[in-house]
Order: C-alpha cells, then structure tokens, then sequence
C-alpha cells in the first residue's frame, strides 16, 4: 500500500494537479473554492511552480489560456459565478484547441445564490457554456481520492484532446476528507513543439489564434472539432453499483452518487432491487454503458440532482425514445437524503 | 539596386503575408496612411536587431491588430478582447526565458482591458505593451474610445464627445505612472519622420528591457487612422501633432532601466513533490486489509466552536483508517451551520462509505448542551449518546445507552479544559463505540503534539485520567 493521509477534496485536487505535471495555477478566491488557491499559492512556488491570483476570473482564463498556447499544464479553480465569467476563455480555449483544467466547486444559485452544494453547473459545464458550438471535457469525482485522480485525468484527457477540461466538484467533496493514496510518480512535461507557442527557436513558426475569416475553412474546423468530441465517447467512464439486477436505477454523479450509494444499500436490505449507475465523466457522457443497461431489462430509472432536472434532461436525449426518467432533487443548497430517494421509489409504480 | 533592397528589407516581418491568405501577400490588411503599418516595421526591426525573435511571444488582442499573427516573424498568440496583458502575465512566468511584446489598441488596452494593463503594470511582469492610440475603434467601425477627444465626432458619438456623458479622453501613461512598478513608460507619435525616429528608439528601448528580462515598459504611440477618423492622410498628422499632442503629450514619464540589473536565471534547487509531501515510494503504511466484521456507523460530534469539535472527529476517523476501515469526515457545512456552533461527521464502515453526511447517527458526541438540544432525538433508536456530564439539562432518550463524562472537570482539573475534546476521545476508546483500539486513538491524539511536550504531556494526563474515571464508574 503506498502512502496513504486524511486530507480534504480541496486539497487533493491541489495534490493531483502537482502530480499531473501542473506547473502554474491562476486563479481568484470565491467561496466555496479558494481553498484550493490557498493550498496552491502554499505548495506550488515550494515545489518550484507557479502560483498567481489574478486580478479577476477573466484574467485567471486568459492566463490559463496562455499558459496553455505555452504548451504547459496549467489550471484554474472557482465556482458558479466566477466561472459564469470565465466562459469567453473556454470558447478561446476550445476554438484554439488548447488545454487546460479548471476546478469548478459547485455553489447554489442563480445569481449570489450561497454557498452551500448545488449541481446547477450541469449545463454550463457539458453544453458547452460560452459562445460557438464546442464542448469541455467534464469529469466528476464522487470521493477525495477522485478528487486526485480525475483531476490528473482532466490535465491527460485535456493534452490528449487539446481541449479544455472541467473537474466539476461541489462544496461537499471539497470539505470532507477521507484518506488519499498518493500518486507517487510525477507526470513528465508533454511534447508539443509543433503547437504551443513558448518563446523558443523550435517554436519561433506556430501561432495560436481561434479566427478563421474563411466561412469554408471555418465550418471545417466545426467539423473537425465535432469528430473530436465523438471521438471522446472512448474515453467515457462509468461506475455500476449493484445495477447488473437492478428493477430500479439511480443515475446520480459526485455527491448524490454517494447518498445514492447508501440509499441502494438500504433498499437492497430491505429486499428492493436498486442499483446505481454514476457518470465519471459527464462529457463524454457514458452512453453506451447506460444503453445498454437499459437495453438488458426494462426498469425504473430516477436522476438523483441537486440540480432543476438538468441531468434528468440529459438522461433523456441519451436514451431517445421517451424512456421515462424521474427526478429526486434538491436545491438552494440542501442535499439530497437516502431516506428521500427511497421515499420516492416507494412512491413509484413498478416497472412493467 | 542591391543596395536599395538592403535597405528596404523588412527585418522581423515575414517577407510575404501568406497566413492572410488572399492574393495581395505583400501588403498588410491596414487601411491606407494608418499608423500601424509603420509601428508593426518598428517593433520588427528592434526585435531583429537584438537577436530576440526566437524568444519572442507578440501578442495580439481583438483590434485591428489581431491579425499581428500575419505579419510578426515570432511566436504569435492572438488573445479575446482586452486580455492581452493577462497573457503576458501568464508566458512571462511559465516560460521564464521568453520575451513578451502585447501589442494593443486604445479600445482594447483603455477600455474593455484597463484593469488588466493595470494590474500586469502594478506586478511589474515582464512585458512590453505597445500601446498604439488612434483616439477612437477601428476594428468595429469607428465608434468612441477611451481615448477620444472632447467633442470629436465618432459612429457611436455623432455630436462630438461630450464629457458631460461620456466623460474625458483617458491618459493611460499617466494613470500607469502612478504605480511603482512599471521600469519605463514612455508617449510618442508616428505622425511625422521625427516622430517616427523617438518611437522606433523608444520600442527599441522597451525590447531592450524585455532582452534583459527587467520588467513592465510600455509605450504608447499616437498613430493617425484617417480612414476611420475620415480625415485626408496629411490632415489627419497634422491633427495628430496639434490636437492630439494638446491632450496627450509627448515624452518620457519614467525610465528606470539604467538602476535596475538584468535578471538571472532561477537555480534554486526545489523538492521533488515526494520529498515535499513526505511520500515513501512503496508507502510507509500497511492496510490491514476490509474490515468485514465492522458495519457502518455513522457519527456526529457537536459542540461550541473553540472546543476542538472537528478535530475530535477528524481523530476518530483517522484511527478508524488506521484500523483497516473505510471513513470520512465532514465539518458542518451548508444550511445545518450556525453561528459559534461547530459540528462534523465521521462515517465509519468495513465497506466504502457512502454518504459522508449524517443526519441519524448511531453516536452522538456532544460537548454542550446545545448539541444535545439540536441532536439528541436525531440519534437511531440503539444508538449512543456520549456526553459532557455538566450539562444542565441531559439527554432525555430511553431507547439509546447515554454516557455521561465530566470531560470538562477532567481537562480541567489535569490542566486545561481545551483538553475536554481527549477526554471524550478517551471515553469513546474505553466504551469501544468505534471499531478502534484505545492505544490507537490515543496515538492519533498525541501525534498533533510531537513538538509541544507540554501539550502532550497534558494529553496524555486528560487521557489516562479518563480511563480511570471510566473505570471507576463500571
């Protein structure tokens, strides 16, 4: 076993990034998040890389943006209302097909909202958010130990694809702790001289840029960038908890995936065949692993959401033939509780 | 003829322009007679000339230089509107070697991306910022700039620029003079030979600055537009050197390069990220593996913020991770918080824990009356309560076992009734309410305290006494 502590989320994503290889960190303080700059602005000039708070959101993008065109792996945290700012620079990113990670640590909203978890970042993170058509990457931990290791996944998937990359998190998993296993071995720089732009002869000759003034040369860039984002379907992950004989599936990421966890285990207890099937990345969204349990047997399906049924919304174009999906959720920053899904499969017909 | 070729050889500029792509690859995209044309073979030759193209990162924002990309023989990033600065900020420090030139318009630079300019200036990064001044938008079509002039008549002022509106043309190397910073800021103009000659000695000073990595320089060049001011080309320098040179003039505010030493390379030697988190490659802990015998017990510990609360319960479920379980911990967060209250919850289980919040625990510790007030009834029938013992009204529950503790009189008494949280703990191990043995929570406990004997000596007091006064009471 290697070296195993007790540390918060916020932090392992901080100890994830250092281990992706994460050589600068830009970003500005907004509850529930800045733990993690607090953490970053601690370790990363102590291992000797960057650390800068921005003056603003939009300025934490564009040098994430930058950083990016350099060719390093680079990253930004915040939450809702910050992150609403940093849209223009997800587009910049996606239309220049340039990497980078940004911690999204869910608060309520709209507007100020509070503090407290939501999930109502669903939308803005997978549709896309900023303007033109192009997604982010988007992974979703459900643990302090996937706070780590999908935040290392984010920076891998983001260079792989050249694309901007979302951990999407919420205030519960950045506050609680539970042990993390260290990664142990540092990611080593990636190889980009035929893109990135960083001030050297090997790179005197590329340019980063996302106009393209020809409609034609553009629509094609459209296209090219739509085969990469089906072509991100190979890298879409999925985790099934009991969902092989389920009658009654909860699809649920991140937090609710946990308290769906234990609403399972109670309900199986109680001779009631739930099962769970939790997203890990929400973009790709893992499609085929979901078709195809339906496809296996008909059953109950309810999205569990601290969110307005955005997922459930989602759930629905995926299955695409008016499979029924019901919403358990919450919002204005209370949780979902076991007690209430079991409430309302209870309340449920059965399938058939 | 050679001779002539020589000298009108562009230096720094591509030789050909096919990256605009159409079929005039020699002439730029500028609108003829504007300013930029001239700065764009300035600001190459000075990079030519100190040998600092490979180095060399231009920046080019939303303007009417975004397309800098077209014609810079360098790295070239084109950035969104007004954030040209912010990206220097950025390569400036992930590449430390590099040369940042952020070429910007008065709309971009003055407007939309002020805070950035300012704030780049005020962290003094390494980045010369040419900052070209035509006194109104060209890009967009000719609509009010920061800069533009009282009563001049724009698209998006027909009038003329009323101040009483639209407030005063905007003098960016005096607002950015105001910072300590900034190494060199200096005001010229491209709209005569003269002119021309200070502002290619000015861009080439401000490259030199960046050459030697000494910090922020920014020069702004006033560069007629006469298409989008509509104005006749000699008309519109002349409006230039009378007008324009009336609102913004001419000079150098500050330069301070002679006192400041070229910069060195960092060789500071850092950690490895192992060394620095103190992580033993094959791992310095041995798992003993699921813990099938244990179930799930779900814990919350409640008192007054102050008294140790979440680290009695981050202790529990350390211990209980040392003992081969699964657990998390979770402070009181979201709308459960209240003011001067502190709460957490500790999840223990053989099995991975699902969720980490308790709203029914098996065991409750509270340290006042308070958390019995809010959580005594949340408390499973079977349950536990383990509580302060002074507390003025106890727990008033039949169905689960209630273990009262002076915790308070024994911290006390041993010294300091901050230790009330041990004394708990100590209860806890004596009782077994959690699947961890007493030596193990107690080792937990003391190793917050391995620089401060004092403190772990009264830990060790407050734990031991504990352990007698349960004793006692059996």
């Amino acid at each position: 076993m290697s070296t195993t502590r007790f540390v918060k989320g916020n932090e392992a994503v901080v100890i994830g990034a250092l281990y992706a290889g994460c050589d600068s960190y830009f970003g500005y303080p907004i509850t529930p998040a800045s733990e993690i700059a607090h953490l970053a602005s601690a370790y990363f000039p102590a291992v000797g890389r960057v650390f800068l708070q921005a003056e603003c959101e939009t300025a934490s993008i564009n040098m994430v943006y930058a950083a990016g065109a350099a060719g390093h792996r680079t990253m930004t945290a915040s939450s809702g209302p910050g992150i609403s700012l940093m849209q223009e620079g997800f587009s910049y990113m996606a239309g220049a097909q340039l990497p980078g990670v940004i911690v999204n640590i869910m608060r309520a909203g709209p507007g100020l909202g509070n503090i407290f978890p939501e999930q109502s970042d669903y939308n803005q993170a997978v549709k896309g958010g900023g303007h033109g058509c192009y997604h982010s990457i988007v992974v979703a931990p459900a643990s302090v130990q996937e706070m780590c290791d999908l935040t290392r996944l984010a920076f891998d998937l983001s260079f792989r694809y050249r694309n901007p990359a979302m951990v999407l998190a919420d205030g519960v998993l950045g506050q609680m702790m539970e042990p993390l296993r260290f990664p142990e071995e540092e990611a080593l720089p990636d190889e980009c001289g035929d893109w990135a732009v960083r001030g050297t002869a090997e790179t005197r000759g590329n340019m980063v840029t996302s106009i393209l003034m020809d409609p034609d040369v553009l629509e094609a860039h459209n296209a090219m960038l739509e085969a990469k984002y089906e072509a991100m379907q190979a890298d879409a992950r999925a985790e099934e908890y009991h969902a092989a004989d389920a009658d009654v599936i909860l699809v649920a990421y991140g937090i609710c995936a946990r308290v769906a966890r234990t609403a399972v285990d109670k309900m199986r207890a109680a001779g009631i065949r739930a099962g769970l099937f939790r997203p890990i990345t929400l973009f790709p969204f893992p499609r085929k692993a979901l078709l195809a349990l339906t496809a296996a047997k008909k059953r109950r399906i309810l999205s569990v959401e601290l969110s307005n049924g955005q997922l459930r919304d989602d759930l629905f174009l995926q299955f695409g033939d008016g499979t029924p999906v019901e919403l358990v959720s919450r919002l204005g920053g209370h949780l979902v509780t076991p007690e209430q899904i079991i409430g309302a499969v209870a309340a449920g017909k059965a399938p058939g | 003829m050679i001779r002539m070729e020589k000298i009108l050889k562009t230096r720094g500029l591509y030789e050909t322009f096919p990256r605009k792509g159409g079929n005039a690859q020699g002439a730029t995209h500028y609108c003829a007679g504007c300013g930029h044309g001239i700065i764009h073979k300035l600001v190459g030759e000075a990079m030519a000339d100190l040998g600092i193209q490979d180095r060399t990162v231009a920046i080019s924002p939303v303007g009417c230089a975004v397309f800098g990309y077209y014609y810079f023989d360098c790295g070239n990033i084109q950035a969104a509107h007004g954030r040209a600065a912010a990206l220097a900020s950025a390569v400036s420090r992930v590449e430390p070697n590099s040369v940042l030139i952020s070429y910007q318009g008065d709309g971009d630079l003055a407007s939309i991306g002020f805070n950035q300019t300012f704030q780049a200036a005020n962290r003094g990064d390494r980045m010369a910022i040419i900052f070209v001044n035509n006194a109104v938008y060209g890009m967009t079509g000719g609509q009010l700039a920061p800069t533009t002039l009282a009563g001049q008549k724009t698209a998006t002022s027909p009038m003329g620029r009323d101040t009483a509106t639209a407030g005063y043309p905007v003098h960016v190397c005096e607002l950015l003079d105001q910072l300590q910073a900034p190494v060199y800021i200096e005001r010229c103009s491209v709209a005569d030979a003269k002119r021309v000659m200070q502002a290619r000695r000015a861009i080439r000073h401000a490259l030199e600055i960046q050459r030697d990595g000494k910090g922020f320089a920014l020069v702004e060049i006033l560069s007629p537009g006469p298409t989008c001011l509509h104005m006749e080309p000699l008309a519109c320098a002349e409006h230039f050197i009378n007008e324009m040179e009336k609102e913004f003039p001419l000079g150098k505010l500050r330069d301070r390069a002679a006192e400041i030493p070229a910069a060195t390379p960092d060789t500071t030697k850092y950690p490895t990220l192992n060394e620095f988190f103190g992580v033993k490659v094959g791992g310095d802990v041995k798992g003993s593996g699921p813990r099938a015998d244990v179930g799930e017990i779900r814990v919350k510990v409640s008192g007054y913020g102050g008294q140790g609360v979440l680290r009695l319960g981050l202790l529990i479920a350390e211990g209980a991770q040392k003992a081969g379980c699964s657990a998390s911990w979770y402070p009181s967060y979201g709308p459960e918080q209240r003011g001067g209250d502190s709460s957490c919850a500790v999840v223990i289980s053989g099995a991975p824990v699902g969720s980490p919040v308790v709203a029914e625990p098996d065991l409750l510790v509270a340290m006042n009356q308070p958390a019995l007030d809010r959580f005594t009834e949340t408390v499973v029938p079977g349950g536990t309560i383990l509580y302060e013992a002074s507390v003025a009204k106890p727990p008033a529950r039949h169905d689960v076992r209630l273990i009262p503790v002076p915790a308070l009189a024994i911290a006390d008494k041993a010294g300091n009734a901050q230790a009330a949280n041990t004394a708990l703990l100590a209860a806890l191990a004596y009782h077994r309410l959690v699947p961890v043995a007493a030596e193990a929570l107690q080792a937990a406990a003391e190793a917050g305290f391995t620089r401060k004997p004092a403190a772990l000596k009264l830990n060790r007091q407050v734990f031991a006494d504990t352990l007698k006064w349960c004793a006692e009471q059996a």
